[in-house]
């Protein structure tokens, strides 16, 4: 297995789609290739922090939905009933 | 065709809850049911702010992503006879959301996409990584509030500088957390496809982010 293969199936070695003979080439791989050990952390990285600062921006916007709009969904209720 | 499109179909409980709604959502589906129009009220103010951060990361912009959190509440509304309560209210709005933002999408799609190629990995003809990658730069340690808001700024803006189909996959499968089977359902792609392009823009993020290490100083 070379860098392109590993990375090319990355996301499916992450999520646990493939069979053990193949998973198990791909820790082979990670045992003596530094540069994907550093890929395969930084691809996890990118996934935790995605989801870290969406998490974040929902629990601000929960707090504060607009004043305006929740009117304006209310009287389209109103309206549509 | 809104309420009809958006809240009917398999995403619309998708997400099972083991033992049926809880027994605030009982409680208030009861209320919606028999017109009450604090339940309605109440129902908005609780999901309203969360829809309308997930609608405007799917759409871009503020008006979009009101009109689309409209349309969500007021198909959910007509649709509310239907609901069975084999998902939580706010699950149920949060699809339904999504699909009235996809449904926005799909109308203004008019533009060719940029290429994230250069965002990609790079090999040489052996198909080894011709340079280590980059840090990004992630601290690890607990960070102070300042420092981890600008950390939040700055992913959100790399997502947002992704192409909008691969842009879309990313935020329905990561951040969203939907299926990959609901997520083709819901874009009318295949399973396969919705998994390349979760991949390719997991890889374009990393590439946007290793421009500019969301550690570092700006």
């Amino acid at each position: 297995m070379n860098c392109r293969e590993f990375t090319e199936f990355l996301s499916a070695y992450l999520s646990g789609e493939l069979p053990e003979s193949e998973r198990k080439v791909f820790d082979d791989h990670l045992r003596l290739c530094p540069p994907c050990v550093d890929y395969l952390a930084d691809y996890k990285d990118v996934i935790d922090q995605g989801k870290c600062a969406c998490r974040d921006e929902d629990e601000t916007a929960r707090k504060s939905p607009p004043e305006d709009l929740v009117r304006a969904i209310l009287a389209a209720r109103e309206k549509h009933s | 065709m809104h309420s009809a499109v958006l809240a009917s179909g398999s995403m619309s409980e998708t997400t099972r809850v083991p033992d049926g709604p809880p027994e605030d959502d009982r409680e208030l589906l009861s209320r919606l049911r028999k017109g009450d129009g604090g339940g309605y009220e109440e129902l908005v103010r609780q999901n309203t702010g969360r829809l309308l951060a997930v609608t405007r990361r799917l759409l871009g912009n503020d008006e979009d992503a009101r009109d689309a959190v409209q349309d969500a509440f007021i198909s959910a509304f007509r649709a509310l006879d239907r609901f069975q309560g084999n998902a939580r209210l706010s699950t149920w709005l949060h699809r339904i959301a999504v699909n009235a933002a996809l449904m926005k999408l799909r109308s203004r799609r008019n533009h060719p996409e940029e290429s994230i190629e250069d965002l990609l990995p790079v090999f040489d003809q052996n198909g080894f990584h011709v340079t280590p990658t980059s840090p990004l730069g992630i601290p690890e340690e607990p960070r102070p509030d300042a420092k981890r808001l600008r950390t939040a700024e700055r992913v959100r803006a790399a997502m947002d500088e992704l192409p909008e189909s691969y842009r879309t996959v990313l935020l329905l499968r990561d951040i969203e957390e939907l299926d990959t089977k609901e997520t083709a359902e819901m874009l009318g792609v295949t399973p396969n496809a919705v998994k390349i392009r979760l991949h390719r823009a997991r890889q374009a993020l990393k590439g946007l982010l290793e421009r500019a290490p969301v550690g570092g100083e700006s």
